[in-house]
């Protein structure tokens, strides 16, 4: 039975946990320490810039507002650019508790890391006792990124998780999938699956937008251990990183930190606006997770064909298996074996309800493997974004 | 096509495909059946690489999911390992640390 905290917003939350945010590296330190003593409880995020940035304003924004979150304590060195008294009222405007630290002015490292850790247990405290109420499927929202891809992973697990991603649609959930820089080469045949003409136009814009933009940098979105895998271009890789997407029809186009407004399938557009100005658009797998999460994920399939091992602060990230010489080596790191239906031991709808079941179980509770093994992984960089057209959210 | 024809470690995943996607590993020095042709494999081949199905020129688009997965950039026979010595992207080109490891002497 799935049960979910209700929030103010009308959201639920699959779990209760104190949100530890740095506001700049510099109190990165003092996070980290005051989460420690209870690192199921109390999760580190964080935006190390000092400069100031409103993609990473939002996205924090809406990290410490997000489902999952019940109580949120700000870290601030004191002088950097992030916008903190803003932060506080949106969290505070929820209706949840919020503290801010600043370290300048509340005794140093030692002094912040004592009323931090004393504030938190407080909380955790009173978060246990919150009580939990029913939760539909069509009051989730799920979020989809593959990392660490080969030549098994368009065969097995993507197209496993888009079974599992078609079932949820079908249930009202809302299902996102990303990274435009991934879906090049498939702007035709994805276009044809938008819901009106003019988000196919806003669709195909959007991977055209990815290829301009990694051609700038001179880097496709593609690493070397793609290639060992058996994966030779970005086109090939990224023909099997859409299987994921599975074959509902697509509802809109969002970018990070926006709510999908209703149940579907939604593809976020996650490379920058304008000019290239801050390097790659997601450096690394992590922070397409954190984009999933300012979304309003509640938990993330993450489909791997070498073998991540990496979860996330917040939302639990189900991990499944595409290749099965992998899956052996990292069993302890995966919830699904994909690689079975290449081994002729799991058809492929087998598995895609297996990883359906497995998003019930761990919005039921029932903890991750990623969340067994205390991976924690964050990170959130420099964006910038203009707000997406009336076209992309066709009603 | 008959399957007995194929090796059935090679998967045809769309049926206007220029290349097989292996589900099983095959060893260097095996031989191995391809439409009926018989074709020596001369390195270790690891699941989920490709192997030419039909014979591509320079240029010629490679299919794979029936959708183009790039262009041939040497001239691939049937039974021809398919990467990125003989098939480049139409859009960015692809990085690999081939040169770092054959200078660190680690093999693949």
């Amino acid at each position: 039975m799935m049960r979910g905290w209700q929030r103010s917003d009308g959201r639920k939350g699959i779990r209760n946990v104190v949100a530890v945010a740095y506001l700049v590296e510099c109190a990165h330190h003092v996070a980290r320490q005051i989460a420690s003593t209870d690192p199921e409880g109390a999760h580190v995020i964080g935006f190390p810039g000092c400069f100031p940035n409103d993609y990473a304003q939002r996205v924090m924004e809406r990290l410490c507002t997000h489902p999952n979150v019940g109580a949120v304590l700000l870290v601030s060195l004191g002088c950097e650019s992030f916008n903190r008294y803003q932060l506080e009222q949106v969290v505070h405007d929820t209706g949840r508790p919020v503290k801010v630290l600043t370290i300048q002015s509340d005794g140093g490292t030692r002094a912040s890391i004592a009323s931090g850790r004393d504030w938190v247990a407080q909380q955790i405290a009173g978060l246990a006792a919150q009580p939990t109420v029913p939760m539909r499927v069509d009051e989730l929202v799920v979020g989809t990124v593959c990392g660490g891809s080969d030549g098994t992973s368009g065969i097995t697990g993507n197209p496993a998780a888009g079974l599992a991603f078609d079932r949820l649609v079908a249930g009202g959930a809302t299902c996102i999938f990303e990274e435009t820089g991934e879906l090049i080469g498939c702007e035709a045949i994805m276009e044809a699956r938008a819901a009106t003409p003019e988000l196919a136009a806003e669709l195909r814009a959007s991977v055209e937008k990815a290829a301009r933009y990694y051609a700038t940098l001179g880097y496709g979105s593609f690493a070397p251990g793609n290639a060992d895998g058996g994966l030779s271009t970005i086109e090939e890789k990224s023909l099997g990183a859409y299987m994921k997407s599975g074959q509902s029809v697509i509802s809109g186009l969002i970018k990070p930190g926006d709510i999908p407004p209703r149940g579907g399938l939604y593809l976020m557009d996650v490379v920058p606006d304008g000019e290239v100005r801050f390097g790659f658009p997601n450096i690394s797998d992590n922070a397409e997770i954190v984009e999933m999460m300012a979304s309003g994920a509640h938990v993330t399939l993450f489909v791997t064909g070498r073998g991540s091992v990496v979860g996330s602060a917040i939302s639990p990230v189900i991990k499944i298996a595409a290749n099965p010489h992998m899956y052996r080596r990292l069993a302890d790191d995966m919830d699904v074996n994909a690689g079975r239906i290449l081994e002729g031991e799991a058809t492929l709808a087998e598995v895609g309800d297996e990883i359906y079941q497995k998003v019930l179980a761990i919005a039921s509770g029932a903890k991750s493997r990623s969340e067994d093994l205390g991976h924690q992984e964050f990170i959130l960089t420099y964006k910038s974004f203009e707000p997406i057209g009336p076209a992309c959210l066709p009603v | 096509m008959p399957r007995s024809d194929t090796d059935p470690r090679l998967m045809l995943l769309s049926p206007g495909d220029s290349v097989y996607v292996l589900r099983d590993q095959i060893a260097a020095g095996e031989t191995i059946l391809v439409q009926g042709r018989k074709v020596a494999i001369s390195a270790a081949l690891g699941l989920g690489h490709k192997i030419a199905r039909a014979a591509l020129r320079p240029g010629d688009k490679v299919l794979k999911y029936g959708a183009p997965i790039g262009s041939a950039s040497a001239p691939i026979a049937p039974g021809d390992h398919v990467h990125t010595h003989n098939l480049k992207s139409d859009y960015t080109a692809t990085h690999t640390l081939e040169a770092a490891r054959a200078n660190a002497g680690e093999k693949s």
